[in-house]
């Protein structure tokens, strides 16, 4: 009973002070609505990057060449090509748990089909290439391993590449020229977008490695290896084995190659948007705080304010406590109601910028809950200081306070 | 029947400040049912002081208090709260009523605090019933700055005897209101004795303590003089011939 009367007092004197309330609340509606915004737009980018980095196929172990090293001068990865095609059979021979392996070889040169041409990049790859990458071929098929033992003149093209050659449509079956050698047309890949650092993933032609080896790049090693591992699980385990067993070809000679995997590649993508959520939410948070810091100055303000408001109710018999949760309910209502608007304000700014920039906006109940109970809390804790001090006075001071 | 009040050799010194001030040396005094007391004396002889230990507002540095047969000279703060709820009606100079709040919740007040429990509408009832004995129930939906400093006070009136106290301790009820409005708010109170309301009242002014039925006056912390007021003045019979003199300024001036 007491309880509930002293809520309806609470109320009573922040409705007085409307405008005031508003204003004070409003600390909190912007710190809350921050935090919201911020959690949500940092997570729905971390899928973003989250989609990209699996567009570049599951469990993927990527080897690479080693660096060059001539009179102390040291090249970095891939500075000299050590990787051969007997390493990537060997891979595909001693290796368990591996799913596909593709060596693989790239070169840009200029295509030419149907009285048009375009410059893009060439892959030579097996035919694990379209499984590995999660890259499903959308009319025709892959190429064979037939294809590949035979050097055969054979490609598959990335959406934009028909569509620069082939306007009209009707790619499937026709010719292509690559350096000016004939490629017959059996698939095109679907669709897959732009990566991580914004490359046209689709504007690209696929041949056999061996072809691309003998008939475009004329060199006799590989670019790197891709290797799909079974499992998540099993990741590690395979790169680890991928290491022992290149070393060991390389019989005691120096590491010439690096093995990376896909989940390295995933953590470097998303650290920086990680990165960016937790500053901008210890921003927010910041607010949160200033907001809290508001409503203790209105709290204190208002308790002087009503000194001799407090002496009376001391005076009829009201009891320290009364005093102590009416200003606490007071700061509480302010905070909780200023919480509550600022997820609805959060929320909103989050869609605002998902439909703005396209990007998913995951609104994390977890961000709301804490949000809400920070809020609270934050009203307890900067409202608990001003209401003691009200709660302390002596009655016969506060009467006489003018 | 055993006094309302009865003081012991009661002491207050205050020593907040580079010198303690003994502000009531030794006072003893008893009150019974029903009386009508004034507390006279110069602004520094304590007055103040006795009323707020009267009130239980503050706690007598040494000696004894009785409140209707309880001690409460030794009680902690929150007793001290439960017991002015209970058995004491304050009215104070300046009316102390809240603002921006009604005349009906204003008399409210003390029934929040009680530690009965009242039902919202038992509340406003009895708030009613006080507002009604005040003659005010018909302004119990004004706010304190629709009425007149006399209403106002009357409405603190009503307040005090929301909790139907033992005592109602008035301290210069008449000290903001000018002469006429004074001899109203002074028949309020002749008429709540004269249903058997104890009542103490401190007061500077001497027309208004002859309303009293006893006159105390209190000089440097002591009380010096204790009598019954031999030719009580009657509230309604002044405002009698307040109204008649006023008339006959009328008559004359048109």
């Amino acid at each position: 009973m007491r309880v509930i009367n002293t809520i309806k007092v609470a109320l009573r004197a922040l409705r007085r002070n409307t405008m005031r309330s508003i204003l004070t609340a409003l600390g909190i509606i912007i710190g809350v609505g921050a935090v919201i915004a911020m959690v949500s737009i940092g997570n729905g980018a971390k899928a973003q990057v989250e989609a990209q980095v699996a567009s570049l196929g599951e469990n993927v172990i990527t080897v690479f060449p080693g660096s060059f090293t001539a009179g102390g001068m040291r090249g970095g990865w891939g500075s000299m090509s050590t990787l051969t095609v007997d390493d990537s059979e060997a891979i595909r021979r001693e290796t368990v748990n591996v799913l596909g392996v593709s060596p693989e070889m790239r070169d840009r040169a200029q295509v030419l089909a149907n009285g048009l041409n375009w410059n893009t990049q060439i892959m030579g790859e097996s035919p694990d290439y379209s499984t590995i990458r999660s890259w499903p071929i959308a009319s025709g098929a892959m190429f064979t391993d037939q294809d590949v033992r035979s050097v055969a003149k054979v490609a598959v093209i990335g959406k934009t590449v028909a569509d620069q050659l082939f306007p009209d449509g009707e790619e499937l079956g026709q010719t292509i020229r690559i350096r000016n050698i004939p490629f017959k047309i059996v698939g095109i890949l679907a669709a897959k977008g732009f990566n991580l650092f914004g490359q046209d993933q689709d504007d690209t032609v696929v041949i056999p490695y061996t072809s691309h080896m003998k008939r475009i790049a004329r060199r006799p090693n590989i670019n790197s290896i891709l290797v799909q591992a079974a499992s998540a699980k099993t990741i590690e385990k395979v790169q680890q084995d991928i290491t022992d067993l290149l070393m060991q070809r390389r019989k005691g000679r120096e590491q010439d190659f690096t093995v990376r995997n896909q989940v390295e590649l995933a953590q470097a993508a998303t650290a920086t948007s990680e990165t960016m959520t937790v500053l901008l939410s210890a921003i927010a948070g910041v607010s949160l705080v200033v907001g809290g810091i508001g409503i203790m100055n209105i709290m204190l303000v208002s308790v002087t304010e009503r000194t001799r408001e407090i002496g009376i109710r001391l005076a009829v018999g009201a009891h320290g406590r009364d005093v102590l949760l009416q200003f606490l309910i007071e700061a509480v209502i302010l905070s909780s109601l200023g919480g509550i608007i600022g997820i609805a304000l959060g929320v909103g700014f989050s869609e605002l910028v998902s439909l703005k920039t396209g990007w998913p906006i995951l609104v994390s109940p977890t961000s709301v809950v804490v949000a809400v109970a920070f809020s609270a809390v934050v009203g307890v804790f900067f409202g608990f200081y001003p209401a003691r001090k009200a709660a302390q006075l002596d009655p016969i001071e506060a009467l006489r306070y003018e | 029947m055993a006094p309302v009040v009865k003081i012991e050799e009661i002491h207050k010194i205050y020593d907040s400040g580079e010198i303690p001030v003994h502000a009531v040396r030794g006072v003893s005094l008893e009150i019974h049912r029903g009386e009508f007391v004034a507390l006279m004396g110069a602004s520094g002889s304590g007055k103040s002081t006795l009323m707020n230990l009267l009130g239980c507002l503050d706690r007598p540095t040494r000696g004894r208090y009785l409140l209707d047969d309880t001690d409460v000279s030794q009680l902690d703060r929150n007793e001290l709260a439960d017991i002015r709820n209970q058995k004491i009606g304050f009215v104070f100079q300046g009316f102390n009523l809240l603002a921006r709040t009604t005349a009906l919740e204003n008399t409210e007040l003390p029934m929040m605090y009680g530690q009965r429990h009242h039902s919202s509408r038992e509340m406003r009832q009895r708030a009613l019933h006080s507002l009604e004995i005040v003659g005010l129930s018909d302004r119990a939906d004004h706010f304190p700055n629709q009425l007149s400093g006399g209403q106002q006070q009357r409405v603190a009136i009503a307040r005090a005897l929301a909790n139907e106290p033992e005592i109602l301790l008035a301290d210069e009820p008449t000290g903001n209101l000018d002469s006429k409005t004074s001899v109203e708010v002074m028949g309020v109170f002749q008429k709540l004795n004269g249903q058997g309301i104890t009542i103490v009242m401190v007061t500077h002014e001497l027309d208004i303590a002859r309303y009293c039925k006893r006159n105390l006056i209190l000089r440097d912390g002591r009380l010096v003089r204790d009598e019954l007021v031999q030719d009580c003045l009657q509230a309604d019979e002044e405002m009698r011939k307040l109204r008649e003199a006023e008339a006959a300024a009328k008559l004359t001036s048109a």
